[in-house]
């Protein structure tokens, strides 16, 4: 049996901010789905489905949202689903909601993801303590500290490749209006003497918490020929999951991570993902994860994601962009950061990402992970329709 | 062409007032080998996982990767997650059926409510600037629909006790039910709703295989074909809302296909007596067919998982032959405010 092709036409996103103090929880949302509905030119009216995600209820301390959001998102009287898979779930929110209108359950689909961190505090929110079970307690950071330290001795990788990241990123952000953190007069010297958070992690290398959200309007064929503007194609999807914690898990570049990519890669057609793919949005929180997920997706062998970088590939004129949007390290609305890399890679195939536009990019990939790097979601979209 | 899908497997724990003895993994566990034994299936052969539960419950952020490591995740599976009631994910895993990206899925939900003051928890469900501050709990809400039914001439407590009794009477022959038998109405929780009238407050999980085609005609003597299955959200304001009628449960039946034929059996998600006489209405069933067989909701109430419970022990009725079309159905929300509902049949005998 066939799949309906899924196309997206409508992207909106809120301008990130540390704290939203002028909008609701459900003025934020509605804000990104405004604008999602705008630039697909479509009314409330012609959504059929809402497929909501976001991280933790704890962030804002409240349980099950999508029931207190359903009037602000235009919910009433159509289905609607909440997705959660930690750090991911922007990522599988809109793959759940592509699913819907791949199976023909429905025609056009509202996906948003978001996060209003300032309601709350994420990093006590990761650490509430139970009996028996070693919460996170020093927020994410430390989480993935020892897995960035386990990398570079693995790979030789100089120290001063996750600088060479973060001021890329940083630089990035600043050509997108929706960036959170516009550091214009950020150099790659205030990278390196910024504070050490956790070794080898430094205060210029994390991800900052923002409030935001993401929406996007997923559409089939027909839906796709009546759009506006050219519509971004999805060419591959996947979601993959492993335990987070067994002596056999490589946690510098998980097995799922690996898997997930070759299910979108053989989806898409994709045999040299070096070659074929444009650019990357990738999930980098900390610094160093661009090289360390380079090579777990592929795009260079094992040990030598770091010479990407170090060289210059992955800058936004390099061969192989990677967080033209100024990414994660930017911008980091958690539950809707997936959703942010889904929908700036279909921006970029669309030709609508402004002055952080790779030129002829056709082919880009959307990566997410969550957890403690146990969650994968992942998308490739193409500026024309799949074959078949 | 659309995709025949079965619910092929379900199983079930006991639901039991408190289960601190057990982590929330401890006591999905069984009931995972459970439906893999019924089917014969191993870990690898399950083509998607999903599965429901809630962090609030739980009282920790990324609950549910804790169950997963218990799932048996190696080699790496395709797998997602609703935050919502198990009936959710099972739909999630249908539409993945659909797509024809997968033959088989498992699908789980669990939830413990007894570690905390569940009709407190309930209330951070609610509009967090407006109404989650003055702490309105669950009882209290159900409470406000049972009045308004009971002003509109739809019911009155002598009626609910009957639904509240019938149910527990129902549970006696279902071994996982928490309150079986005769349970006395009790004093007034929230007039005019009495303790009789209340879900237990329990422990427990569940699961079910779904299965496409082929598929679940070899691993299943009388596969429950879904037929359809559709669910609806309703404003979030009680102020808004008819609370004496359920038009997302409605509109959601119609949309799978409830009203084409009679069912003669349903499993409907209603924890307080006064929702089965809405349900009822709203799913037009008439005296003819069984509604919770099982007990229902009212005998047994693990949150997050009392929904997907409904959908198997519709599918369940199915395998053994008691029933020939079955409607499952699962709510979300204070007062009934989202609802799904699955149309399940036999294969003709």
């Amino acid at each position: 049996m066939s799949k309906e092709p899924v196309a997206v036409v409508g992207i909106g996103q809120t301008k990130h901010v540390a704290a939203r103090r002028d909008v609701s929880i459900a003025g934020l949302v509605r804000e990104a789905a405004r604008r999602a509905l705008d630039d697909a030119e479509l009314t409330w009216a012609d959504i059929d489905a809402v497929v909501i995600g976001k991280a933790p209820d704890f962030f804002e301390g409240v349980m099950m949202p999508e029931l207190y959001l359903a009037d602000a998102l235009g919910a009433v009287g159509k289905p609607m689903l909440r997705v959660h898979t930690a750090g991911s779930v922007g990522g599988s929110t809109a793959l759940v909601a592509a699913n819907l209108v791949a199976a023909r359950v429905h025609g056009t689909v509202l996906t948003l993801a978001f996060e209003k961190q300032s309601e709350s505090n994420a990093m006590w929110g990761l650490s509430l303590p139970i009996p028996f079970q070693q919460p996170l307690l020093a927020g994410a950071g430390g989480f993935f500290a020892p897995h960035v330290r386990a990398y570079m001795r693995r790979s030789g990788a100089p120290d001063t490749v996750g600088s060479l990241v973060a001021y890329k990123d940083r630089r990035n952000a600043l050509k997108n209006p929706y960036a959170h953190l516009h550091e214009h007069d950020i150099t790659l010297e205030k990278v390196q003497a910024s504070p050490m958070l956790w070794d080898p992690i430094r205060y210029s290398e994390t991800c900052p918490s923002s409030d935001g959200a993401c929406a996007m309007i997923l559409t089939d064929r027909a839906g796709a020929a009546r759009a506006p503007r050219s519509p971004a194609w999805m060419h591959g999807g996947a979601m993959r999951s492993e335990p987070t914690l067994f002596a056999g898990k490589d946690a510098v570049s998980p097995q799922a991570g690996k898997d997930c990519a070759a299910d979108v890669y053989r989806q898409a057609g994709i045999a040299d993902p070096r070659r074929e793919i444009d650019a990357v949005e990738m999930y980098v929180p900390f610094s160093w994860y661009e090289p360390m997920w380079l090579e777990n997706l592929g795009f260079a062998d094992e040990g030598e994601g770091w010479k990407l970088t170090e060289s210059g590939v992955t800058e936004l004129d390099g061969d192989l962009p990677v967080d033209m949007s100024g990414g994660v390290l930017s911008t980091n609305p958690i539950g809707a950061s997936g959703m942010i890399r889904f929908a700036e890679a279909a921006l970029q195939v669309r030709g609508q990402a402004g002055e952080h536009q790779v030129d002829g990019a056709r082919r880009v990939l959307g990566h997410a992970y969550g957890g403690g790097s146990q969650f994968f979601a992942m998308w490739l979209v193409g500026s024309r329709p799949p074959d078949s | 062409m659309t995709r025949e899908i079965a619910v092929v497997a379900f199983g079930q724990t006991d639901h039991r007032r408190t289960s601190e003895e057990f982590s929330e993994v401890e006591m999905l566990m069984p009931v995972l080998h459970d439906v893999l034994a019924r089917t014969g299936l191993k870990t690898p052969d399950i083509d998607f996982t999903c599965s429901g539960s809630s962090d609030y419950l739980a009282g920790r952020a990324f609950s549910f990767t804790l169950a997963l490591d218990g799932v048996g995740a190696w080699p790496p599976i395709s797998e997602s997650h609703v935050e919502m009631d198990g009936a959710w994910a099972l739909y999630e895993a249908w539409t993945k059926l659909l797509t024809g990206d997968a033959d088989t899925a498992l699908v789980y939900s669990y939830g413990k409510s007894s570690p905390g003051p569940v009709r407190d928890v309930l209330t951070r469900q609610l509009d967090p600037y407006y109404v989650a501050p003055l702490w309105p709990d669950s009882v209290a809400l159900a409470a406000l629909q049972a009045q308004a039914l009971i002003d509109a001439g739809d019911t009155d407590e002598p009626a609910l006790a009957a639904v509240a009794a019938r149910s527990r009477e129902a549970a006696t022959a279902n071994p996982h039910a928490q309150l079986r038998g005769p349970v006395p109405p009790g004093e007034y929780v929230v007039r005019p709703l009495r303790t009789g009238d209340c879900p237990p407050i329990g422990d427990g999980a569940a699961a079910v295989i779904l299965a496409a085609g082929d598929r679940a005609r070899e691993l299943c003597a009388r596969p429950a074909w879904i037929r359809g299955i559709d669910h609806r959200i309703e404003a979030h304001g009680l102020g808004v809302r008819d609370l004496t009628d359920s038009p997302s449960t409605r509109l959601a039946a119609e949309r799978a296909g409830a009203f084409e034929r009679p069912v003669d059996t349903a499993e409907l998600h209603a924890p307080f007596s006064a929702q089965e006489i809405v349900l009822r209405k709203a799913l037009r069933l008439d005296g003819d067919v069984r509604v919770n067989p099982s007990g229902g909701a009212l005998a047994a109430h693990p949150i997050m998982a009392a929904g997907l419970i409904r959908v198997g022990e519709a599918a369940a009725a199915i395998h053994r032959g008691e029933s020939d079309r079955a409607l499952g159905h699962a709510t979300s929300g204070p007062c009934l405010q989202q609802n799904l509902v699955a149309v399940l049949e036999g294969d003709p005998r």
